[in-house]
């Protein structure tokens, strides 16, 4: 077990570096970072630009400027954004602390909800209960993340307002504006609407998974064997059901960060929560080479880090991988 | 001991609820079980046998409807509370599968699987039921069972395999082993040990085993005594020695007339095809492929009769002619 | 096995599954209907896409008789507007489906007939791409294929449908590539496939003539999915301001449900409600029709009866 998780880790690196140039690249022929500091500084003095260049590492060489990229990035070396010379790396752990903990509430929220929704729907396949759930996975994954944010905001904070002098939840930001100092009631009633927003579609595409994965399980033979030594169905379905509807359930799930993460940068522009989506629209948007390639690094890392947990929980789940 | 009746199934019926309508895969089959024997039940793919015995193990789905008696140690299984069957089920009656590929939960160490059929109908320690495991390991013929009681299912072979699950199921000392065409999934050269360790729990524990097969060849190496169905019936029924000299029913005479035997140029099949069972024929449902059909067949549904030694639900099994003797 | 089944062919049981599932034939129903309606839209919008409904003041008026849905900022007629707009994300849902179903039909058969480095490389590609944020990676490719001076030809500029279509359609084939690819592997080693290679049939023989003709059902249910991506993939970007624009007249879903960003605020609530409407039936119905379609050519569904 030890040795595979090893040699996982061993793949990442180089895979790492090869996403990273291929980012590089798509960002040099896809955001031109020279003009665009030249657009966002039109007074720059031509030694300014040339300074841009080389600590950004955008010599026209794309391989000499990505190994300068890469070694000023590894040593700490980090450009400051184009626009007011910002530091990056402050502004990127706010982002990434404020995602991680709204992609935390809405993934448990979402997969425990999704899960619970699949196991019931998979009890009694073509009940009543499995039509209204299966129905309503399927509108759910037919609300893409924007709609229904836009719907909910509507509903809850500007009629809600209209009909009962204040609006239920809060649509934008994580505290009020002038707000400082920790408060969690207040947080929480800020992350609901987003929250839900990221929750819906977790629930919706993994109660789907679930249902499927635990029909096939629960139609195998192994389950009649679990039967016939007389235990009680609680434990038929627990112990010898679950783990292993699990195990395709989360070989998806690491294919799935990417549309969750996908989900959260639409959800936080939305709500105008400050997070890594936020971020990312912003500098995409100015065409801000210096920060956007530390979020794309940290956006593949943790992509590149979810396929391994998942990789590791499914050799975990299921012995047969183990082994190989 | 031998003679005694362990279980007795009586006029049972089991529908089933299909798009297409009710389908009566089992109509009225009454048969019985000696302790310590090997009753041999045979019949094609369709003809109920195995649905008889997952009825009795109450293992089918809810979409099935089960009427008339199975009475097991005296006590009636057919309406018994979940809860009854449960404890009936891997104690007093259990069960092998066809396919032992995927009759093993993959995620669970072999032990494990054993242990758990333990526990679940004896109060015993971890080490305890270790102990056992690994015991059972090595009644059903698996070498080096100590560290084998610690692997998975995908480090086994098929006919290991097989082995497990019948460790699992000969665990609590059942007084009746149902094997459901425990060899047909297996090489042949497997299939004749999985035969030999069958009949070595049987004498070993005085079982009876009810071993379900479409393959006469096989009951005639290992059954005392067989039941023959048909579209959900039970057509003949006897000991193997009179039932191999003198079968009394067209469809056990087709069927044995189909076995491969040595000196025998051509084998002989059956010909037609199985019945539809949402619509099955009228009368002895053997009638459209018999080349004894005579209107009296199609009439009224026949029942098991006395005819010499054997019991038959042919109405002209007295007219026809001797057939040829397969011992 | 009744006589019934015994008598139809593959296809007359997967239409009767097909059948079979309600949502399926009801969003069929919708779906033709809202084809008619926006094919004919010059009969069936009360005005053309940038006209006024009456003379100012004109913005923002709620739902009533000369605008049932009401109007936008500057007067526009609503209904009719999400007629246009409706007839313009269908047109790029089914133009980007029909490329990305070609070529990932084309490159996941290949892939997985080939079998070795090309699949291993494939697959790790598409690995990456779907694992990467969905609206990034379409805003990074977006930018590389508007940046590329020779295909400017083909792509058009970078705020037209066409250049949209031609987006979704580079875009969407690794998920048909996927599907199609593991249909492939399970057919490679079906008999009659060793056959035709036994005797000596070519590649491209066996690709055009077994692979692909058996692997209908998968790709029609990914071409479903593909059309519904494409038309929710379009309105996220007009949503975000990189949709096609709105110039010339033109509008489309992405445009009408972007302009409702604004209305949220200040409680136009039809700006927002009709068009999320529209896109959120106009999705649901395409689903539906992509899941009985799944359900009735997977023949693994067989048991049961």
């Amino acid at each position: 077990m030890f040795r595979y998780i090893l040699r996982r880790l061993a793949w990442a690196i180089p895979t790492l570096l090869i996403v990273t140039f291929l980012v590089y690249l798509a960002l040099r022929i896809g955001t031109d970072p020279v003009a665009s500091y030249k657009r966002v500084n039109p007074r720059a003095t031509r030694a300014k630009v040339q300074q841009y260049i080389d600590v950004n590492g955008l010599d026209p060489n794309f391989v000499k400027g990505y190994l300068t990229w890469l070694r000023n990035f590894v040593t700490g070396d980090w450009a400051p954004s184009i626009k007011g010379r910002r530091e990056v790396w402050p502004a990127l752990k706010d982002a990434m602390a404020n995602t991680l903990r709204l992609g935390t509430a809405a993934t448990v929220v979402g997969i425990f909800f999704g899960l619970i929704a699949g196991v019931f729907a998979a009890l009694r396949p073509g009940g009543k209960r499995d039509v209204f759930i299966n129905t309503s996975a399927f509108v759910g994954i037919s609300i893409p993340p924007f709609i229904s944010a836009i719907l909910l905001q509507l509903l809850f904070a500007v009629y809600w307002q209209r009909w009962f002098g204040e609006s239920l939840f809060p649509t934008s930001g994580v505290y009020p504006p002038g707000h400082s100092g920790f408060d969690l009631p207040l947080m929480i009633r800020y992350m609901v609407l987003p929250t839900i927003v990221v929750a819906i579609q977790i629930i919706a595409t993994y109660s789907r998974y679930m249902r499927s994965s635990l029909l096939d399980v629960l139609n195998s033979d192994y389950m009649r064997t679990a039967r016939s030594k007389g235990i009680s169905e609680r434990r038929v379905l627990v112990k010898h059901g679950m783990r292993n509807a699990l195990i395709p359930v989360v070989t998806i799930a690491a294919l799935d960060v990417g549309s969750i993460v996908g989900g959260l940068i639409i959800t936080e522009n939305i709500f105008s929560y400050p997070g890594m989506g936020l971020y990312f629209l912003k500098s995409f948007g100015e065409g801000d080479f210096p920060l956007l390639m530390p979020w794309m690094v940290v956006i593949v890392a943790s992509v590149l880090l979810f396929n391994l947990i998942a990789d590791i929980s499914y050799a975990w789940l299921d012995p047969r991988i183990r082994l190989e | 001991m031998m003679g005694e009746k362990v279980m007795q199934i009586r006029d049972l019926h089991v529908t089933f609820d299909t798009p297409s309508g009710p389908l009566e895969a089992v109509r009225g089959v009454d048969l019985e079980v000696e302790a310590g024997e090997l009753l041999g039940v045979v019949g094609e793919s369709g003809s109920g046998k195995s649905v008889t015995f997952l009825a009795t193990m109450g293992l089918l789905p809810t979409r099935a409807h089960v009427t008339g008696s199975v009475v097991l140690e005296g006590e009636q299984l057919i309406g018994a509370s979940a809860k009854k069957m449960r404890d009936v089920r891997g104690r007093l009656l259990s069960m092998i599968f066809q396919d032992p590929l995927s009759a093993l939960n993959p995620v669970h160490r072999i032990g494990d699987q054993i242990s758990e059929m333990l526990h679940s109908h004896q109060s015993l320690t971890r080490r305890e039921s270790e102990k056992r495991a690994i015991e059972l390991l090595d009644i059903v013929g698996i070498p080096q069972p100590a560290d084998r009681a610690r692997q998975y299912p995908h480090e086994f072979s098929g006919g290991m395999r097989q082995r497990v699950v019948i460790a699992i199921a000969i665990a609590n000392n059942p007084k009746v082993l149902i094997a459901d065409e425990p060899t047909t999934a297996l090489d042949v050269t497997v299939q004749a040990q999985i035969l030999e360790v069958i009949e070595r729990v049987q004498e070993r524990f005085g079982t009876a085993v009810v071993l379900i097969t479409h393959d006469l060849g096989v009951i005639a190496r290992v059954a005392d005594r067989v039941n023959v169905m048909y579209a959900g019936r039970n057509v003949e029924h006897g000991t193997i020695h009179s039932l191999f000299d003198h079968p009394s029913h067209p469809y056990t005479r087709g069927l044995l007339a189909s076995l491969p035997r040595a000196g025998k140029q051509r084998l002989k099949p059956i010909t037609g095809f199985p019945p539809n069972m949402l619509q099955p024929p009228s009368g002895c449902a053997f009638h459209p492929r018999c080349e004894f059909a005579a209107d009296v067949c199609r009439g009224a549904m026949p029942e098991l009769r006395q005819i010499d030694d054997l019991q038959s639900a042919c109405v002209r099994a007295k007219e026809l002619p001797r057939a040829e003797s397969f011992v | 096995m009744s006589d019934v089944t015994l008598q139809l062919s593959p296809r007359q049981m997967a239409f009767r599954r097909f059948v079979s599932h309600k949502a399926a034939v009801a969003s069929c129903g919708v779906i033709l209907a809202l084809s008619l309606f926006v094919i004919l839209a010059p009969l069936t919008a009360r005005y053309g896409v940038n006209q006024s409904v009456q003379a100012p003041p004109n913005s923002f008026l709620s739902p009533r008789g000369n605008a049932w849905l009401g109007t936008d900022d500057i007067g526009r007629d609503l209904y009719s507007r999400l007629i246009f707009g409706i007839r313009v994300s269908l047109l790029i849902g089914l133009a980007s489906a029909l490329i990305s179903v070609t070529l990932g039909s084309l490159i996941g058969a290949v892939a997985g007939f080939r079998g070795g480095k090309f699949d291993d490389v494939m697959m790790r590609v598409t690995d990456l791409f779907l694992a990467f944020p969905f609206l990034v990676t379409l805003l990074v490719v977006r930018n590389v294929l508007g940046a590329v001076p020779w295909l400017k030809p083909l792509t058009g500029e970078m705020n037209s449908v066409r250049f949209i279509i031609v987006l979704f359609g580079i875009f969407g084939w690794m998920g048909v590539a996927r599907i199609v690819r593991g249909q492939v592997l399970s057919l490679k080693e079906r008999e009659f496939v060793e056959a035709a290679r036994a005797v000596g049939a070519s590649r491209r023989y066996i690709i055009s003539r077994h692979l692909l003709p058996n692997s209908v059902g998968p790709i029609m249910v990914a071409l479903t999915f593909s059309v519904v991506g494409a038309i929710i993939g379009e309105s996220t970007l007009a949503f975000f301001g990189y949709g096609p624009q709105a110039g010339d007249g033109a509008t489309s879903l992405g445009i009408l449900v972007g302009a409702a960003k604004g209305a949220v605020q200040t409680g136009f609530w039809w700006l927002a409600v009709f068009p999320c409407f529209a896109l959120i039936v106009i999705a649901l119905s395409i689903n539906f029709i992509g899941d009985a379609l799944r359900d009735a050519t997977d023949p693994r569904l067989d048991r049961g009866a």
